[in-house]
């Protein structure tokens, strides 16, 4: 019951939550795992800061700037508190998980990987956790090698030591949770099997820091990347952290203005660290708006965001797997699963089910989910996903099942 | 006004289970793929062509109802007709055909794309036919007709 109320209290703080769409149906927003929607507390801080404080960071001296930069800087403090970081020079601001990871392979793997070397994901990455490493592994002549799966979604980790054992891997790179199966990856067995063997590793924890706790500093891994925009922040704000030793040694990403030490003509010192890695001006008025989003989570707190996808993810695995016809994709062990339900329904294709659900303002997503990859392992062209998060409610997933049931006699089924 | 569920009458939902013209051609003289790269969507289209004429069509791919059935009177209305006609076909007959004109734009990829695939093949075709070095210049044409 304390659950029920709560939820309803979050409800009112998301303005669009109010919306209604298409046949004038209430919004049934069901697409979290893509991006979440923002706290009025958050659009309020962003409206503040452009109604108030609009000025640039670091130089100059008058009193909007001093208020801006102290604001920016401030947001980088927490960032570290969220994620168990002691060392605020290690977070590095960027524009989302995307830009984090390809930061990493142009700044520290161009510097450390070369031919023959082996770089390690998996076959539940996203897009962004792949091309960038196929992009550096054909630049360097490295080779780019997968950690299959089974049937279920979960990593077959006797890959990664088979792979380990040639002495040959250099980065092992692995999202925290598949933005498609919800399958939570057994991070920590990774890390240690690396640690072992001297490699580094890189976690992508764009779907696990907004829906779990999570403590880099005692994950023990080299370098971690997540967004904003899918924990009630804006988008265009993200953030890598990676071990200051590693910063130090890494070449700059982009070149230009924050980032320089000194300029000659010539030569260029650069900057202390995190700024080396902030060339230009940065997301301001987002990343103050960041921070909004991190008091939010903070004060619902971590652990109720958790078990209450739990819940939801419980519920919905239940009420889905009645339907006839309907395949659900990854593990159903709760303990290991986010709150992500990847499906497909009978023979009707996602982007039709999207289609005729949609009528009834049930907001899902269909398609490849930037994962072509998996598709291939699940044989499958695309799959309709349904993802859960803080303001979700069970009666919203009543609504999603029967609309699911009607999409049955739509198609005849 | 038609709400987009009504797009999903019984012949789309026909067409989508027994599309028209599926499979393949030996030797075609005209083949052509493309997908969308937002949702995946795969055509190939094949083609016989015996004096100016579309004498057969067949498709192959992936796609969703939608894709599946307008492929699907796409070929239905190519086969047997002339070159120049075939030139001709504008969305408009496709959609039509199904009652799509409303299709909301987020869609409209879903339903054309076997049209640019049959177009872009056959201004390819034609463009090694008449050894014009400027298949750019017709690919663009077909590009603008999509």
């Amino acid at each position: 019951m304390q659950t029920t109320f709560s939820v309803e209290h979050i409800r009112k703080d998301f303005p669009i939550l109010q919306r209604r769409v298409r046949n004038d149906r209430p919004l049934v927003y069901l697409d979290n795992a893509a991006t979440t929607q923002k706290p009025v507390q958050v659009i309020n801080a962003i409206s503040d800061f452009y109604t108030n404080h609009n000025s640039n960071i670091h130089r100059a001296v008058y009193a909007l700037a001093e208020e801006a930069t102290e604001a920016f800087e401030e947001v980088r403090d927490k960032v570290a508190r969220f994620i168990g970081i002691k060392d605020r020079q290690e977070i590095v601001f960027v524009r989302g998980t995307t830009e984090a990871i390809n930061l990493v392979a142009y700044a520290w793997g161009r510097q450390n990987i070369a031919s023959g070397d082996i770089i390690m994901t998996t076959e539940y990455e996203h897009h962004s956790n792949i091309v960038p490493w196929q992009l550096l592994a054909k630049e360097r002549g490295a080779r780019l090698e997968y950690i299959g799966m089974d049937d279920q979604g979960t990593l077959i980790l006797d890959h990664l030591d088979r792979y380990l054992q040639t002495g040959r891997v250099k980065l092992v790179t692995v999202s925290h949770m598949s933005n498609v199966l919800g399958t939570i990856t057994d991070v920590d067995t990774i890390i240690k099997k690396c640690k072992n063997a001297g490699v580094r590793v890189l976690i992508d924890g764009a779907q696990s820091v907004p829906h779990m706790k999570v403590n880099v500093q005692e994950l023990g891994c080299d370098f971690f990347a997540f967004s904003a925009h899918k924990m009630l922040g804006p988008t265009g704000v993200g953030v890598l952290w990676a071990k200051k030793e590693l910063l130090e040694a890494m070449a700059p990403f982009h070149g230009g203005g924050d980032m320089i030490r000194e300029v000659h003509k010539y030569e260029t010192t650069w900057n202390d660290l995190p700024y080396k890695f902030e060339a230009g001006t940065p997301n301001i008025a987002d990343v103050i708006g960041f921070s909004a989003a991190i008091d939010y989570l903070e004060k619902i707190g971590m652990d109720f965001v958790r078990k209450h996808e739990i819940e939801l993810t419980k519920y919905a695995l239940e009420k889905l797997s009645s339907i006839k016809g309907l395949k659900i994709y990854g593990t159903p062990d709760l303990s290991r699963r986010g709150g992500v339900i990847s499906f497909n329904f009978a023979d009707i294709h996602p982007h039709d089910l999207a289609t005729i659900i949609d009528e009834d303002g049930v907001a899902i997503r269909s398609g490849h989910h930037c994962a072509q990859v998996l598709m291939e392992r699940l044989d499958v062209a695309a799959t309709s996903r349904a993802s859960f998060y803080i303001y979700n409610t069970k009666d919203e997933i009543d609504v999603l099942v029967s609309s699911l049931n009607r999409a049955a006699r739509v198609f005849k089924l | 006004m038609s709400g987009n569920a009504d797009i999903y009458h019984e012949m789309i939902v026909e067409y989508s289970r027994h599309p028209s013209n599926y499979g393949k051609i030996e030797n075609p003289d005209i083949s052509y793929h493309d997908s969308n790269p937002l949702c995946g969507d795969s055509i190939d289209i094949f083609m016989k062509v015996q004096d100016n004429k579309v004498t057969d069509i067949k498709f192959q791919g992936r796609g969703c109802a939608i894709c599946m059935s307008c492929t699907s009177v796409l070929t239905e209305l190519v086969k047997g007709k002339a070159i120049d006609d075939v030139k001709k076909i504008q969305k408009d007959e496709i959609l039509g055909e199904l009652g799509l004109q409303n299709l909301q734009a987020v869609r409209i990829k879903c339903a054309l794309l076997s049209l640019k695939v049959l177009k872009y093949g056959l201004y390819t075709y034609l463009a090694g036919k008449l050894k014009d070095a400027n298949a750019d210049a017709l690919k663009a044409e077909a590009s603008a007709l999509y």
